[in-house]
């Protein structure tokens, strides 16, 4: 039963897309029956949840594999399509699916009237077949096959509208970015066969049963190497410095796919893939040590370029790499389970903000046609040579009359990812920072300096996120011609999942109530008790000797509220008096610096400049010539130079094939004639 | 196919049905006929040799000969003699020369506007060629058929090539030409001396009593360097590549699956054939400089190919970078390496001749390779840029495609080689895998997205029709079936892998102790005391 449905979860999405796929390539009729097309990619991902849930439910909170065929042997490597059914791929399965569908259902209103309707399906499909493999493989290559098989999806839909090529170059970055953190996860499977194969472990299939029951005989340096090494190939996927450029250009894909791939699911399997090998983790500190501050500096990085971003969905990519900042201090302290607890609620709120996004955008685009069709267009009033961006938030504003459940579900999940107690946000934000301290209080003071970081970065979070929340839903309505045009609510096929994600976003901390909360209502953090390896679970985490007192902790909590509250008020009260006005002045304040965090601390520029450039020029205008002429040259100048036989040579070139024959056949003889007489 | 394996003297009928094809092909009147002649017989000899698959058993195979063996005495007094066989290392490599003659035919069917007759003749005797290369037990026969593929590919390249079709035609035979007959010498050479060491003084060129021969290491090293150098002219390994792009962008689409597809593998099958096992010492002592060479072909084959504007340039300097990884694993001297080095060669063969295939279909429709001169086809040739980005996507080693497998064992192996292992070497060519995909996705992104020009020819060029996708579908299909599912494909290599490394191994071994006892049974004099 079990194994028969982890197949269908797995086997259905890549049935959809085939199905999308194939007849849409070769059937064009069938690229218009959008209600067929929709229903098949929906399905192909609802079903596989509902098949989730009744797992999660009768599940034994035990380890299954189930196993299906070899895919590669030789030598002492055996990898089979093996999968892995606990608590930690259950809980990643029940997001992939579930969030999945919900998108799927939005895409169906979203992308309705798009030409390439069943090629998006196709490759939304694909990408759930991928993730699946990702979060459900049994051993590491299986999960690489679904990590490139994500990045390829996500290049396929960055790249979508592929007419622009600006969106293609999106989709390239991403993908090449992506493929140098894949180069660092290779060579960690690399050292990890070989240590294990020298030290006696074969056949080895990466599979993690072994990996686990045998982590004892690498050493410490080996293991250290082999965490670094997956850790930057997380870096890539889960866009973490230096690797994190990629994500805030991926925005040019269709926004359900940003909601989907690039905040809710795929960016999480960095977090993912040090949560399943946490036990191997915690066995290099040094290395957690600079995954908790890379991703404290991340997150405070992203969040001030948040602030200065006027494209909603530049505000919330950035939004994404800060919060994914957060997650990997959260494993960087030994808290795995508090980083996957963030995945889960970061899942429902910003996925709920992106579809929000998405629905402002598709009303803002229909205002845009309107005005077109009415000669308001190209207007001198907008900031692009007068054209429209129908992403500007510069342009938007009042938007809450026209859109209100679009208007309150943004809110919510606003308020959620601000961390206003008690929504998701909340909960898994300040156990994180709650972590970090106590990791501080038991003794590495550097955990300290991370909780400072995070702190700081929770009051810009409140600030960027209702400044977006603001600029969008409330004040002025400031398009051209706003009067007499307005947007109007989506369909219920998008908002219905808004409403979904909403409540998510406002109830989901609920599975991880902090302990001292949890101790005063009597109960306990159930994410902990399902997730955690001294439960039984699979996530093993950093065990605190000393206990924060109850005294410190209830502070600490109280702080994170206010902190939230200050940072929402402060944006909300400035946003509501002066609007628009609010960021020049933030940008007068700040001078210089605000020029660098709008420009993205010029990161972008500094890789061109030492390494994409170097690379193109160098190939152009260096290697290719020197191929051409100095290898090439010496060939051509040695024939050349043995210019007696050129022209004997011209002689042969007779164009008779008898003559060649004749020549092959008399070199042979006459060889042969010095071996057997000299 | 059981009832395939069974017909007598197989091997033989694979080998030689094409060229008897070229034959028949005299008397067929009209451009048609050939056409479909030609089809006729390519699609008859792969189905054939669809009976070496059923009728090769890897687990049976033994260290004393092949199986589907055919040996006939060929000169009197000399032990050289016509003998085929099947064995894990040629199987694929034959397989997947029968499988690709049909699709080279098909695409070749509107391409091709001049002598056809004389095209498909060259063609078919060029299959006969490459087929009885892999097939050869015999270090003479063997030979000769690698010199019978030049011509019919020089006068393919010389005849329906480019514009500059006789220089680039007249480099490559000049360029093999000067490997191969280097190697003659190592022919002779070796064939008298194991004459006289193992087989009764009589001069041999069969493989198994050549490998059972222990060269001496000072004859090993000469020997070694020019059978080398032979075949990787041949694969090309840099610095010897240059001839490989000239080649290439000068041939009919035709030519060009022919030469990427097969005749580059008869350079890494030589290696593996005959430089591993006859020449083990030799083999492993310059196995650093000859990964090294691999190496700069990985990393400077792929800089080179994404500075070209060429499409189908790109491609081939494509080429020079994969093959790199495959002679990499070869000289791993690992199970895991060598296995990926065999599979690599046919996936290569796949993708990068799917990709030949591609190139060509859009050169017939707008005879430009260049990338400039296309750009938003996306949209107007969906099914050509479904197949265009299915086979870059392999060939930049995605998992779940072919491509991926035979790049992570050589990888994976190369690391834990005694002989070349560690990071230096696989740090390096790791980052083969993203080069691979900056220039193969920056051909994709300046060829077949971005703004489609109305009023340009690119807007109403056709798709692919039926026969076009009809060659590309099995090449697809291939190159997925060989990424979820290669087991069953390395399964039929890995003993022999086995017996060639253990005998490597041996013989390696052998050779050091055979050495030493020569110092020590030396006789000392007076003056070299102390």
């Amino acid at each position: 039963m079990e194994a028969t449905s982890v197949r269908l979860i797995l086997l259905l999405p890549l049935l959809g897309a085939a199905i999308n796929g194939m007849m849409g390539l070769f059937a064009p009729a069938y690229r218009k029956q959008e209600t067929i097309i929709g229903a098949i990619g929906t399905l192909a991902v609802a079903v596989p949840f509902v098949l989730t849930v009744l797992l999660f439910l009768g599940h034994d909170h035990g380890a299954h594999i189930v196993s299906t065929y070899t895919w590669m042997a030789a030598g002492d490597l055996s990898i089979s399509f093996d999968y892995r059914v606990d608590a930690l791929s259950l809980i990643m399965t029940l997001i992939v699916t579930g969030i999945g569908a919900l998108i799927h259902l939005y895409s169906m209103g979203y992308m309705h009237g798009d030409g390439g309707y069943w090629r998006f399906f196709a490759y939304l499909n694909l990408f759930i077949f991928a993730m699946l493999n990702l979060v459900l493989a049994e051993n590491l290559l299986v999960l690489f096959l679904g990590w490139e098989g994500v990045g390829l999806c996500s290049y396929l839909l960055i790249g979508y509208w592929y007419t622009d090529l600006k969106n293609s170059a999106a989709a390239n970055k991403a993908f090449i970015v992506n493929r140098i953190g894949d180069f660092a996860f290779l060579l960690a499977m690399f050292l990890l066969y070989q240590a294990m194969t020298t030290a006696g472990v074969a056949p080895f299939g990466l599979d993690f049963t072994t990996i686990f029951e045998n982590a004892d005989v690498l050493a410490s340096g080996t293991v250290a190497l082999i965490v670094l090494l997956l850790f930057i190939g997380a870096t890539g996927k889960s866009a973490q410095i230096p690797l994190f450029v990629w994500l805030p250009d991926a925005m040019a894909g269709p926004t359900p796919v940003s909601a989907l791939i690039h905040a809710a699911t795929m960016v999480t399997s960095g977090l993912y893939l040090l949560a399943r090998l946490s036990p191997v983790v915690l066995e290099a500190p040094g290395v957690m040590m600079l995954i908790a501050f890379v991703g404290a500096i991340t997150a405070i990085m992203a969040a001030t370029i948040a602030i200065t971003q006027n494209d909603i969905k530049k505000v919330l990519a950035y939004s994404t790499v800060s919060q994914l900042g957060y997650m990997f201090v959260a494993a960087g302290v030994g808290a795995f389970f508090v980083a996957i607890f963030h995945v889960l609620t970061h899942a429902f709120f910003k996925a709920c903000l992106f579809l929000g996004s998405g629905s402002v955008i598709h009303a803002m685009h229909h205002v845009e046609h309107d005005l077109e069709h009415k000669g308001v267009l190209p207007s001198s009033d907008l900031p692009y040579d007068g054209h429209f961006d129908a992403q500007d938030m510069r342009t938007m504003g009042g938007l809450k009359n026209h859109m209100p459940i679009t208007r309150w579900t943004f809110l919510i999940s606003t308020l959620a990812i601000a961390g206003i107690p008690f929504l998701a946000g909340f909960f898994s934000k300040d156990e994180i920072l709650f972590k970090a301290f106590e990791l501080g209080y038991n003794g590495a003071t550097w955990a300290f300096v991370v909780w400072g970081i995070g702190i700081v970065t929770a009051i810009l979070t409140a600030i960027y996120m209702m400044r977006c929340y603001m600029l969008t839903f409330e004040g002025r309505e400031r398009w051209p011609g706003a009067m007499d045009t307005k947007p109007h609510e989506s369909p219920w096929t998008m908002t219905v999942p808004l409403v979904v994600l909403a409540i998510g976003a406002a109830l989901t901390g609920y599975i991880g109530l902090p302990p001292l909360i949890a101790e005063v209502l009597g109960t306990e953090s159930w994410i902990h008790h399902y997730l955690g390896a001294e439960y039984g679970g699979p996530v093993a985490e950093f065990k605190a000797e000393h206990h924060v007192p109850h005294l410190t902790e209830g502070i600490l909590l109280g702080v994170g509220a206010l902190i939230a509250v200050v940072g929402v008020w402060l944006a909300w009260a400035n946003y509501r008096k002066s609007g628009l006005e609010t960021d020049n002045t933030i940008r007068r304040r700040l001078g210089a610096v605000y020029t660098l965090f709008a420009n993205k601390y010029f990161v972008d520029e500094a890789y061109d400049a030492t390494v994409v450039k170097p690379i193109t020029e160098g190939s152009r205008k260096g290697l290719a010539p020197f191929d051409q002429n100095v290898v090439d040259g010496t060939v051509n100048g040695l024939a050349k130079s043995v210019s007696g036989l050129s022209g004997w040579w011209r002689g042969m070139q007779t164009g008779i094939v008898q003559n060649y024959a004749l020549a092959l056949v008399l070199g042979v003889v006459v060889v042969v004639a010095l071996m057997i007489f000299v | 196919m059981d009832f395939l394996a069974s017909l007598p003297h197989l091997v033989s009928w694979v080998i030689f049905l094409p060229a008897i094809g070229a034959l028949v092909l005299l008397f067929v009147p009209s451009d048609n006929a050939v056409r479909w002649t030609s089809l006729g017989v390519t699609v008859l000899t792969f189905l054939i040799s669809l009976g070496l698959w059923a009728g090769f058993d890897a687990e049976a195979l033994s260290a004393t000969g092949p199986q589907l063996v055919e040996q006939v005495q060929w000169f009197p007094g000399v032990d050289i003699t016509y003998f085929v066989g099947i064995d894990g290392l040629n199987l694929l490599l034959i397989l997947l020369t029968t499988l690709l003659g049909p699709i080279i035919v098909l695409s070749s069917w509107t391409y091709i506007g001049k002598q056809i007759k004389g095209y498909y003749a060259l063609l078919l005797i060029l299959e006969t060629g490459v087929l009885g290369v892999f097939a050869s037990f015999d270090l003479f026969l063997f030979y000769i058929f690698f010199e019978l593929t030049l011509i019919p590919m020089y006068f393919i390249i010389g005849i329906w090539g480019g514009e500059n079709r006789i220089y680039a035609a007249v480099k490559f035979v000049i360029y093999t030409l000067f490997g191969s007959l280097l190697m003659l010498v190592g022919v002779l050479w070796l064939g008298f001396a194991a004459g006289d060491a193992v087989n009764d003084g009589v001069f041999t060129t069969n493989w198994y009593t050549l490998v059972s021969y222990s060269i001496p290491l000072g004859a090993q090293t000469w020997l070694f360097l020019l059978f080398a150098l032979a075949f990787c002219i041949k694969v090309p390994l840099f610095p010897f590549h240059t001839w490989l792009p000239d080649a290439h962008v000068q041939a009919p689409t035709g030519g060009s699956v022919v030469l990427a597809g097969v005749l580059l593998k008869m350079g890494t099958y030589g290696l593996v054939r005959f430089c591993l096992p006859f020449f083990p010492n030799a083999a492993q002592t310059f196995a650093w400089p000859i990964a090294i060479l691999a190496l700069i072909g990985i990393v400077y084959g792929a800089l080179v190919a994404y500075a070209q504007e060429d499409a189908k340039k790109l491609v081939a300097y494509s080429s020079v970078a994969h093959l790199g990884f495959v002679v990499l694993g070869i000289f791993a001297f690992t199970t895991e390496a060598l296995q990926g080095a065999m599979i690599q060669m046919v996936n290569h063969g796949l993708s990068t001749g799917a990709l030949f295939l591609i190139i060509g279909m859009l050169y017939e429709r707008r005879h430009t390779r260049l990338m400039a001169d296309y750009g938003g086809i996306a949209k107007s040739v969906p099914i050509l840029t479904f197949f265009m980005v299915f086979s870059v996507l392999a060939s930049v080693g995605l998992p779940g495609l072919n491509g991926f497998v035979g790049e992570f064992l050589i990888l994976l192996g190369t690391f834990k080689s005694e002989v070349i292992g560690g990071w230096a070497i696989t740090l390096i060519a790791t980052t083969g895998v993203i080069f691979a995909a900056v220039y193969l996705l920056t051909m994709l992104y300046k060829t077949f997205y971005g703004e489609l020009d109305k009023d340009s020819p690119n807007a109403t060029m056709p798709d692919l029709n039926a026969r076009e996708i009809g060659l590309l579908l099995p090449l697809a299909v291939l190159m997925f079936w060989l990424g979820f599912g290669p087991a069953p494909f390395l399964e039929k290599s890995e003993r022999t892998v086995n017996l060639l490394l253990e005998t490597i191994e041996t013989k390696r071994i052998a050779a050091i102790e055979a050495e030493r006892e020569a110092v020590v049974a030396l006789p000392l004099s007076a003056d070299d005391l102390p």
